[in-house]
């Protein structure tokens, strides 16, 4: 230490947008897994039915396209930060998009489960996990898409600039992580749990 | 610029409105540390008083002097006010105030969510006391939540917990918890991103050192409660089952939820408390802390081993013989790097010249005291003495001897150590004396002798006993010295208030200490640092003071 004095040239501290970004997906990562272990600690002890056999349907063109969304969103970041914000703005909507068609897909999936099977949150274990599980995530979603669609307005009123591909990429940042645990929501949902 | 020094100059003519004003929409770092700290002071006066009127309940067998409905609601609040609303408020509102001060920062990474998770807190404390009131509802009177601090299920669902009294609660522990989340994060963000020039890791403070892991177990230890309790809401609000028995549900999932969360929060507790002792003993001593590296390996290793004993606050549910060896192990083992600390704290005080100032009597009492509670602890996690002593009155004064003998001791040894900073006023030494050996001897007079009624067999949570089974004057001493606490806490409360108004004025360094906060003056100004201070050791000041000999020729 003695050898070289510190000087505020090579001073270098990670972002803290980064570091924030990442503490949040831990605690978020935290609440996942104890909605998780409960999903799991509680299939097939539902004491009437439906059973998720039944009744689930694996909702592969929706996860295809929430999955497909992180790459987009990675596209359209790359755009920004190369200051190309037309190609940011073609892939940023259709991350959007794409995060619309997902939600979507689960609004259907509730109303068919709700309407024709009669599953609601109250019936069983299978719905009240069920319900929790993918309304938690759901709930990730749709937060997500609120701060795409912010983005987007700043976008509209021509105030978004090469700048701001930091704040963008932490942003990308969380909507990779939605995408993440929609993989281990699907396999304990739709893979493990039928 | 000389708009804001127009503004200071007219100060005391402001309307006490508009100061009010200003405190509601701060996002400074050291006003919200310091009404944090307030605000866990307003709580513990309530929290401790509602342990005075579960020690006079329980003073002579037969009393009733409350209901045993009352009882079950007085544990039950003076439980989770004390945990939620005291020890972690007291725990980010030194975090708050001093992390940015001791690594030559401004303000926390992020200001404005530093203001949100306070606000998050205090509406949880509001929920939880709005209870008295509207617990039952519109009709008829309130009650407060009585299930217990971990509200074991079936006691939270509808059928046993009519009304909103377990709503309040819960809602209470989600919504300080998301402030909890928050300040976590900030915590972290504001170590690994702001720290000044020179400040690698291992040139910290010990107390940033120690914060960082307390933010770290926050994160992964808080979020899973508020899984838990979002969860319960569901029971309660959407006929959920998670913890509904009769569908197929477990009552047992919540207590590894709970204490998933339960069991790291005492190491969130008592490492900022570790912290105080880190920087006061040193200072008091005269001499650098012993063994900096190993102190700082030992608080990694105390967090990851915490996350992993939670289940030995389950031995008596009834576990596999796998699981109970497993946690026994894992809790006799967080003993090993608590041990190393205690022996380094000793070996800093070994051969300095020690000056027994109060905030260094309460460092001194606590080094004791928290070797006690270690060793009942010990004892408590070999399962089979375990299912002797569980949910007895062994229980309550091993954990009161953490968290009041470890925990508050060195909390109160950090209020004389800081106030001088935070107000510019000295602490009334002599006042300061009179507080430490009050409650010492309430202390040992509730704590010590506590742990005999519980050998005795005497259970937690009872409202009151028979005469004739040996517990009467074990339970008279206890609350006796409850008395001699309650005087120690208003002599406490009176020196803060006579020292803040005529107290000797302290200057920037009244202990002649070593750390980048003594540097700034008393107190602080809205910026901490004129100029952004750059560092060569773990003692910036020493440094300073003795540039014949600096700290970053031997480190």
């Amino acid at each position: 230490m003695s050898a070289h004095a510190v000087t505020l040239g090579d001073w270098r501290l990670p972002s803290r947008g980064c570091v924030g970004m990442w503490c949040l997906i831990a605690a978020e990562s935290a609440i996942f897994t104890i909605f998780v272990v409960a999903y799991l600690f509680y299939i097939g002890k539902s004491q009437s039915g439906p059973q998720p056999a039944d009744v689930l349907h694996t909702p592969i063109f929706y996860s295809i396209c929430l999955l497909s969304s992180s790459v987009t969103i990675h596209l359209a970041v790359r755009g920004i930060a190369e200051g190309k914000v037309g190609t940011f703005a073609l892939w940023w909507f259709a991350t959007i998009l794409l995060g619309g068609i997902f939600l979507f897909g689960t609004a259907r999936e509730w109303t068919h489960l709700i309407r024709d099977e009669g599953l609601t949150i109250s019936t069983n274990l299978f719905g009240t996990t069920y319900y929790s599980l993918v309304g938690l995530h759901g709930f990730h979603v749709t937060m997500g898409l609120l701060a795409l669609i912010a983005v987007a307005c700043f976008y509209f009123a021509s105030a978004l600039r090469q700048e701001h591909a930091e704040r963008l990429e932490i942003l990308s940042m969380y909507w990779h992580f939605v995408d993440a645990v929609w993989i281990i929501v699907f396999t304990v949902v739709y893979v493990i749990g039928v | 610029m000389s708009s804001t020094t127009i503004a200071l100059s007219d100060a005391p003519a402001r309307p006490f409105t508009l100061r009010l004003h200003e405190w509601v929409i701060t996002v400074d770092h050291k006003r919200l540390g310091t009404l944090y700290v307030l605000y866990a002071l307003v709580f513990l006066l309530v929290g401790g008083l509602e342990a005075a009127i579960m020690r006079w309940q329980l003073v002579r067998p037969r009393n009733d002097f409350v209901s045993p409905e009352v009882f079950n609601r007085m544990f039950t609040m003076h439980g989770t006010t004390m945990i939620f609303f005291v020890a972690m408020p007291l725990v980010f509102g030194f975090a708050n105030y001093l992390v940015p001060l001791m690594i030559g920062a401004r303000d926390m990474a992020f200001p404005r969510l530093n203001a949100f998770s306070f606000w998050m807190s205090a509406l949880g404390g509001l929920f939880l006391y709005f209870s008295f009131l509207g617990g039952d509802g519109l009709y008829g009177a309130g009650s407060a939540p009585d299930v217990g601090w971990f509200a074991y299920a079936p006691l939270t669902a509808k059928t046993f917990s009519v009304g909103h009294s377990t709503d309040f609660w819960t809602l209470s522990l989600l919504s300080s918890g998301i402030g909890s989340i928050g300040t976590a994060v900030n915590i972290i963000a504001t170590i690994l991103c702001l720290r000044c020039p020179g400040m690698t890791l291992g040139k910290m403070p010990l107390l940033v050192w120690l914060n960082l892991v307390m933010a770290v177990l926050v994160i992964f230890a808080v979020s899973p409660l508020s899984a838990a309790q979002l969860m319960l809401l569901v029971d309660r609000y959407l006929g959920g089952h998670f913890f509904d028995t009769q569908a197929g549900g477990s009552a047992v999932i919540w207590m590894h939820f709970f204490w998933i969360f339960g069991h790291p929060e005492v190491y969130v507790l008592v490492l900022p408390a570790f912290a105080f002792a880190s920087e006061i003993i040193p200072v008091f001593s005269r001499k650098a802390i012993f063994g900096y590296p190993v102190m700082v390996l030992a608080t990694i290793a105390i967090g990851f081993i915490g996350m992993s004993v939670w289940a030995h606050h389950m031995f008596t549910v009834g576990m596999s013989a796998g699981a109970n060896t497993f946690f026994v192990l894992s809790t006799m083992a967080i003993a090993v790097p608590t041990g190393i600390k205690i022996f380094n704290w000793l070996a800093t005080m070994w051969g300095g010249k020690i000056r027994l100032s109060t905030p260094m009597l309460f460092c001194v009492a606590f080094l004791f005291q928290f070797l006690i509670a270690g060793l009942t602890g010990v004892t408590l996690a070999v399962a089979p003495l375990d299912w002797q002593l569980g949910n007895s009155y062994y229980v309550v004064a091993h954990f009161h001897y953490v968290i009041v003998g470890g925990i508050l001791f060195t909390a109160f040894g950090a209020f004389y150590y800081w106030f001088p900073k935070v107000t510019g006023k000295m602490c009334n030494e002599t006042l300061g004396k009179l507080h430490f050996w009050l409650f010492f001897i309430g202390f040992h007079l509730t704590f010590d002798f506590m742990h005999v009624p519980g050998i005795l067999g005497m259970p937690r949570r009872i409202y009151t006993y028979e005469p004739g089974r040996g517990w009467d004057i074990w339970n008279l001493i206890v609350s006796v010295g409850a008395l001699f606490q309650a005087a120690g806490i208003l002599v406490f409360a009176f020196n803060l208030i006579w020292s803040y108004l005529r107290g000797k004025e302290a200057g920037n360094d009244p202990w002649d200490a070593w750390t980048l906060e003594w540097s700034t003056s008393s107190p602080p100004p809205v910026y901490n640092y004129a100029v952004i201070p750059s560092v060569r050791s773990r003692r910036p000041l020493w440094d300073l003071k003795h540039p014949e000999d600096p700290d970053w020729r031997y480190e």
